[in-house]
């Protein structure tokens, strides 16, 4: 007879999402679980399909433009700019230097606010829930500065081919400047609440590795790369517009882990103030549009243009047949590819540990499914 | 209070006469005496809970630059009473393949246990519910009790029939067992302090000038003090304790298939326990009933009001805590407990003794 005896253990399969408090969305993972420890994750997409890119087959290359709004809803003037750098490029034009400025600043502010929206639901995720309210009180700023330039809150429809819808309101650069003045100090204030503490840092620290063999392999952009040291910013590595004129350090970090990610968007944040603060400095006066045929009928032919948007690489791949539909439009989603590699950075995590490393992805949703 | 107790005198002795008249025992004009009592303490109890729900979102809102309720009544102050009401109307469901019993009996018993921690709690210098009674092992009853209650926690998520909501039982039951040694080791300083168990007499022991006399102005009671406040907060799960209802890990832990009513007592009975921390805590190191301006108050104002002001105090600081910091995550809870606290917890004891031995 032997002495010993063992407890059988067992695996147990959970189901969260894709109604689930922190899953940003409709994001649905099977995580197999051992106790507390995660043994497995599944991330199951396309509970948010739109058939964003079937849809611009049967739509003229202006109908297109609300529908690039609403793909990456927090990032808006960022896919409008992939999407008319693409259509620009295809026409060949080259917008001009003031409509230039007004685009880079309408995305560094976007930046701005997408990343203000990561930093609350990552308070949120990990238990810090005033910090959201803080993060909508500045993002509430901008979403002003926004109104006054489109009359939309959320999705613009701002950029137009060739241009833009009108040019800025004669107030704006003021309001700006405004914000530009007060909101270091509130990033101050939200790495003294959050960041600083010693709760938090203990939350994020270590947590979710991701080396940047993996990052790389998996295609994974924007500050997740950059929290995984690797240098990679559209903005310097395929600078468009203004932006070879502008002076701006790119956040890197070594570590790797859910901090290090964390700690890239906040000085992110720092660094598009500085951008925005040159802009409004250097915004030459001048033209906004220049002469775009009414009906937009590019030479057959395909091209691709990318833009750091806050998830990372935001290319627009367009083919057109020589009609005034695309034949064939591609997002290259940045929260697609860093999604990917969500499982190697949840090994060993605990189910706490999912969350906020979730949270350190700042995936959204649309962007992922299109 | 004189008129009160010419009016509960006179009461009794008409119940008296009464009863005399009729030949009924005497017995039953006590036991109607001490139901009056219990059922006038739960009703006070609920009133203040519904206040502390309407208070927690004014505070957060507060915290969070924003106003909190203020469209139901002046203030918003009907809104919790609303909410009360609509959970009452509300259909209670019970998930398929759910243990019906445990999940009926599951947040009755978690309520229960809340409520009997309030029989020990001296409200006056002679009231507790047990009115001529201070339970000589007044402290002791209150932990005790208080850990009857994560057994409804547990029943809760077993019967649920849900994994989430059995995960959020695991962690509740490992955090608050967890939390209760270093709690009772910070309370067996007290004890040490107060050379009594009882309630009553751990606030006598606080007399003194003005209130100078607290344990809390006691430098080798200050260690003591936070242990206490730490575990009681994880005691009460709220952040940065919260794991078992962890909402953006767990949806809602143990109380995610609850709805109605049901729901109703767990949210109540959280907010009790808390006020419960609120009241012990006062007691133990603020004094109790005790008046500031020395005793008897100079004022006259009842010592049943300045324990409530300090309990009310603590549970603003707790609700403070809440909405400011993050959740811990449950390996780091329980090393918090184990590692730091009760080790704490024997030196703060260990400290106590020599000073009480040596000073």
């Amino acid at each position: 007879m032997t002495t010993e005896t063992r407890t059988r253990t067992e695996e147990l399969t959970i189901n969260m999402g894709p109604q689930h408090p922190s899953t940003h969305g409709v994001l649905r993972l099977v995580l197999t679980v051992d106790g507390e420890r995660v043994v497995e994750v599944v991330p199951h997409i396309g509970y948010l399909h739109s058939s964003m890119e079937k849809i611009a087959e049967h739509l003229t290359y202006q109908q297109y433009l609300p529908y690039a709004d609403r793909y990456d809803y927090l990032n808006a003037m960022g896919n409008e700019l992939a999407y008319v750098m693409a259509v620009e490029k295809l026409l060949g034009i080259q917008p001009t230097p003031r409509c230039q400025y007004i685009r880079v600043m309408m995305a560094e502010m976007n930046r701005i606010a997408s990343h203000l929206v990561y930093f609350g639901t990552l308070g949120n995720d990990v238990g810090a829930i005033s910090v959201f309210l803080y993060c909508f009180r500045e993002r509430e700023a901008l979403l002003d500065l926004f109104e006054a330039v489109s009359g939309q809150r959320m999705l613009y429809h701002y950029f137009r081919i060739g241009g833009l819808r009108n040019d800025l309101p004669d107030d704006f650069c003021d309001g700006l400047a405004q914000f530009l003045d007060y909101f270091p100090s509130r990033i101050d204030e939200y790495d003294r609440l959050l960041t600083k503490n010693r709760i938090f840092r203990s939350r994020m620290e270590g947590v979710g590795y991701l080396s940047p063999e993996d990052a790389l392999s998996f295609g994974v952009t924007g500050p997740c790369v950059r929290g995984s040291g690797v240098d990679y910013d559209i903005r310097r590595a395929d600078a468009y517009y203004i932006y070879p004129q502008l002076e701006f350090d790119v956040p890197v970090f070594a570590e790797g882990d859910a901090m290090a990610r964390h700690l890239v968007r906040q000085e992110e944040m720092r660094q598009s103030v500085r951008i925005l603060q040159q802009c409004v400095e250097k915004l030459p006066r001048g033209e906004v549009n220049v002469k775009v045929p009414r009906r937009i009928k590019p030479d057959p032919g395909e091209t691709y243009a990318r833009v750091e948007s806050p998830r990372g690489e935001l290319g627009c791949y367009l083919i057109s047949d020589g009609t005034e539909k695309p034949y064939r439009l591609h997002w290259r989603a940045p929260s697609f590819h860093n999604m990917q590699a969500y499982p190697v950075m949840c090994k060993d995590a605990w189910i706490a540990d999912m969350v906020a490393i979730l949270g350190s992805i700042d995936i959204v949703l649309a962007d992922i499914d299109r | 209070m004189s008129v009160l107790s010419a009016i509960t005198t006179w009461l009794r002795d008409a119940l008296e006469g009464i009863c005399q008249r009729y030949g009924i025992p005497l017995l039953a004009v006590d036991i109607l005496a001490w139901l009056t009592a219990a059922v006038s303490v739960i009703a006070l109890v609920l009133l203040i809970v519904l206040f502390f729900v309407y208070l927690e979102r004014k505070v957060s809102g507060y915290v969070q630059t924003r106003l909190g309720p203020m469209r139901v009544g002046p203030i918003g102050l009907f809104q919790t009473p609303m909410d009360a009401l609509k959970l009452l109307l509300k259909e209670d469901i019970v998930p398929r393949g759910a243990d019906k019993i445990l999940h009926t009996l599951g947040p009755v018993l978690f309520f229960v246990a809340a409520m009997l921690g309030y029989v020990v709690i001296p409200w006056d210098a002679k009231a507790t519910i047990a009115r001529h009674v201070d339970l000589n092992i007044g402290i002791l009853y209150v932990t005790a009790v208080a850990s009857v209650g994560i057994i409804g926690l547990i029943m809760a998520g077993w019967g649920s029939n849900n994994k989430w909501s059995l995960l959020g039982a695991m962690r509740s039951a490992a955090q608050m067992i967890s939390y209760e040694v270093p709690m009772l080791l910070a309370i067996i300083c007290v004890v040490m302090q107060a050379q009594s168990l009882s309630l009553g007499q751990i606030v006598n022991s606080q007399q003194g000038t003005w209130l100078l006399g607290w344990y809390c102005w006691r430098p080798w009671l200050w260690l003591p003090l936070i242990l206490f406040f730490i575990a009681a907060t994880a005691e009460v799960n709220r952040v940065p304790f919260d794991i078992p209802e962890a909402e953006s890990e767990l949806v809602a832990g143990y109380h995610t298939e609850y709805s109605g009513m049901k729901f109703g007592l767990f949210f109540l009975t959280e907010f009790a326990n808390v006020f419960i921390v609120g009241l012990v805590g006062a007691t133990l190191f603020f004094g109790g009933w005790l008046s500031p301006f020395g005793n008897p108050d100079p004022l006259h104002i009842p010592g049943f009001f300045w324990l409530m002001a300090k309990a009310l105090a603590i549970v603003i600081f707790l609700m403070w805590v809440r909405w400011t910091l993050p959740r811990l995550r449950v390996d780091q809870l329980m090393a918090l407990a184990w590692k730091l606290l009760i080790p704490a917890g024997f030196l703060a004891i260990f400290i106590v003794a020599v000073v009480l031995l040596y000073v």
